[in-house]
């Protein structure tokens, strides 16, 4: 159980503008400027539940992470992890929790994968059962077989990416922190990712908290979001939620053969091309059916396909809506 | 302990994996401190003694101190990079394991390759030792071991101190080279040398003298006093406030984030 309430966090970032008068006089005088990272951040995430914790870059996701992790205090607030105060008791802390960053290694360079494994075992102290059972398992389901001779620098960084949370996991953690974690990564190993995390929450029962620019990520993943934004949570429910609380717009593409259609009321056109429409539709002006319905009075119509807001155009709408 | 043993492991291997540049480093590096000695070798050619210190107590004094630093460089080396892993989120990283902190600085970062330095230093010792005149009782090795394990300490606790200033800066570290490096430096030659004052500085602000010049005295015959073998040991002291100064600097960091 992971319960933050009132969590704030403020940093004093050194100001100077350019110009070398400027940097003289910052040797003795320096302008400080404060930047609230978080204020007053609530929530609670319950044991098993997986969460997507998504915003602009500079929201305060990674501070929440970092706060959630022990590595920073907050200024005011609580938060309490498994009923530990993450930064008060760290050690007893983190040898619960796993933490990938996904733009940072934990792995040793040089040496095979297997020796980062093992060194790590020996700082959290696991029992060799443990380590033996979690190693066949992590082995087998992020398909690591022979990488774990290889040694780390020579790994793609997709390789590396399964290393990487598998090395974070081999303690059996309670709560995985994933920042970031399908960064870079192709469209094979973005696939075999999520279905792991997918699968270590619902057969173990891991708490995921994970922080992503990708929304297929948040698609694929999470039931429950948790949207940040200059330090806020706007918005904390599921991605359903989410859809139905932005604009619900649908977006009709055509392709047709004669004159290209007139648009009415309630559509507007987004993209025109030969034979080709995109048009962005407003269902409460015009419904979908009377839509396809006129435009097939209009034209001659060969293909229709009618999609949805993705997740994608509804955060950025939602960045739009708040001024990120 | 056995933990430590690992994380040695696991770097020896690694910096195993490029062996022609470690062999080649430890070459060069043995290679360029012999200048370090050729300029005090000169120095004392022309006046052939300081202080009454003649040129192979000179040199024993210079290996000392350099078997001294070379051991908290090899060690220490954490430290003396530390603003590198604050940098690369390194830090970050340590903070997320159960483990002490400054256990983790330590034992994730152990640099072979300046070993180097410490077996030139110890032939330079085996040169410097016929002249000397020293005669090796148990109490004189005993002493000898004081000063380079002490020695190493001292010089450690100066990293410690250089890495907590990391933490409240990143800029403008250098002037902590002064007593790192310019405590090596200086300390071929016996401190007391440079005067009064910079003796008093050494003993009771940075305790360098008391690896260095007191036990020297006693190694040497000068005093017969045995309280001066014990000097490098109440040295170590000097760990406790820049253990607290590194406790300070980590408090801040983790209520600033860098």
């Amino acid at each position: 159980m992971i319960t933050l309430s009132n969590i704030n966090k403020t940093f004093r970032v050194a100001r100077r503008q350019a110009g070398f008068g400027r940097a003289v006089k910052a040797l003795f005088s320096r302008e400080y400027e404060l930047v609230h990272a978080l204020r007053d951040v609530s929530f609670t995430i319950k044991d098993g539940e997986m969460v997507g914790y998504i915003g602009p870059n500079g929201a305060g996701k990674s501070t929440t992470i970092k706060i959630m992790c022990g590595i920073l205090t907050p200024d005011s607030g609580l938060c309490e992890i498994d009923g530990r105060i993450p930064w008060r008791e760290r050690i007893a802390h983190v040898s619960k929790i796993g933490v990938v960053f996904g733009q940072r290694s934990q792995l040793w360079w040089d040496v095979p994968v297997i020796d980062s494994f093992e060194l790590i075992r020996d700082i959290y102290k696991t029992d060799e059962k443990t380590y033996k059972y979690n190693l066949e398992e992590l082995t087998e389901l992020l398909d690591l077989g022979e990488i774990l001779k290889t040694p780390a620098r020579s790994l793609s960084l997709g390789q590396r990416m399964r290393c990487e949370i598998a090395a974070s996991l081999l303690h059996s953690p309670k709560v995985l922190f994933l920042d970031e974690p399908t960064i870079g990564l192709d469209a094979v190993s973005k696939i075999a990712v999520r279905q792991f995390i997918k699968k270590l929450n619902s057969e173990r029962g891991t708490t995921v908290i994970l922080t992503t620019h990708d929304m297929q990520d948040i698609e694929a993943l999470t039931e429950r979001i948790l949207f940040i934004g200059k330090g806020r949570i706007l918005f904390d429910g599921s991605l359903a939620e989410l859809k139905k609380h932005s604009s619900r717009r649908k977006t009709l593409t055509i392709e047709y053969t004669g004159a290209a259609p007139e648009i009415t009321e309630g559509m507007t056109l987004k993209e025109k091309k030969n034979g080709h429409l995109i048009i962005t539709l407003d269902p409460e002006v015009l419904p979908v059916s009377d839509a396809i319905a006129y435009l097939a009075g209009k034209t001659e119509l060969i293909d229709v396909s009618v999609s949805g807001i993705t997740a994608e155009e509804m955060v950025a709408e939602l960045y739009k809506e708040y001024q990120l | 302990m056995k933990l430590y043993m690992k994380y040695f492991s696991i770097q020896f291997k690694s910096q195993m994996q490029y062996k022609a540049t470690f062999i080649l480093n430890i070459f060069g590096r043995i290679v360029m401190s012999f200048a370090t000695v050729a300029s005090v070798l000169f120095m004392m050619v022309r006046f052939n003694e300081i202080e009454g210190f003649t040129v192979s107590q000179t040199l024993l004094c210079t290996s000392i101190v350099t078997m001294a630093f070379s051991l908290s460089e090899v060690f220490a080396r954490g430290f003396d990079i530390f603003p590198r892993l604050l940098g690369n989120g390194e830090f970050d990283r340590i903070l997320v394991r159960p483990r002490r902190v400054i256990f983790q600085v330590l034992a994730s970062h152990i640099e072979f390759i300046r070993l180097g330095i410490f077996i030139q230093a110890v032939a330079v010792l085996c040169y410097a030792i016929p002249g000397s005149g020293v005669v090796w009782t148990w109490d004189k090795i005993l002493t000898l071991f004081l000063m380079i394990s002490c020695g190493g300490a001292v010089f450690f606790s100066l990293y410690i101190i250089y890495a907590s200033f990391a933490f409240f800066t990143t800029e403008g570290l250098e002037f902590m080279n002064i007593l790192t490096y310019g405590g090596r430096e200086f300390g071929r030659y016996p401190y007391s040398i440079y005067g009064k004052r910079i003796l008093k500085l050494l003993t009771y602000v940075v305790p360098l003298a008391l690896i260095q010049y007191y036990p020297l005295l006693y190694l040497l015959d000068r005093v017969k006093n045995p309280f001066y073998i014990f000097t490098p040991v109440i040295s170590l002291l000097f760990l406790i406030p820049s253990y607290a100064f590194f406790r300070i600097g980590l408090r801040r960091y983790k209520s600033t984030g860098s």
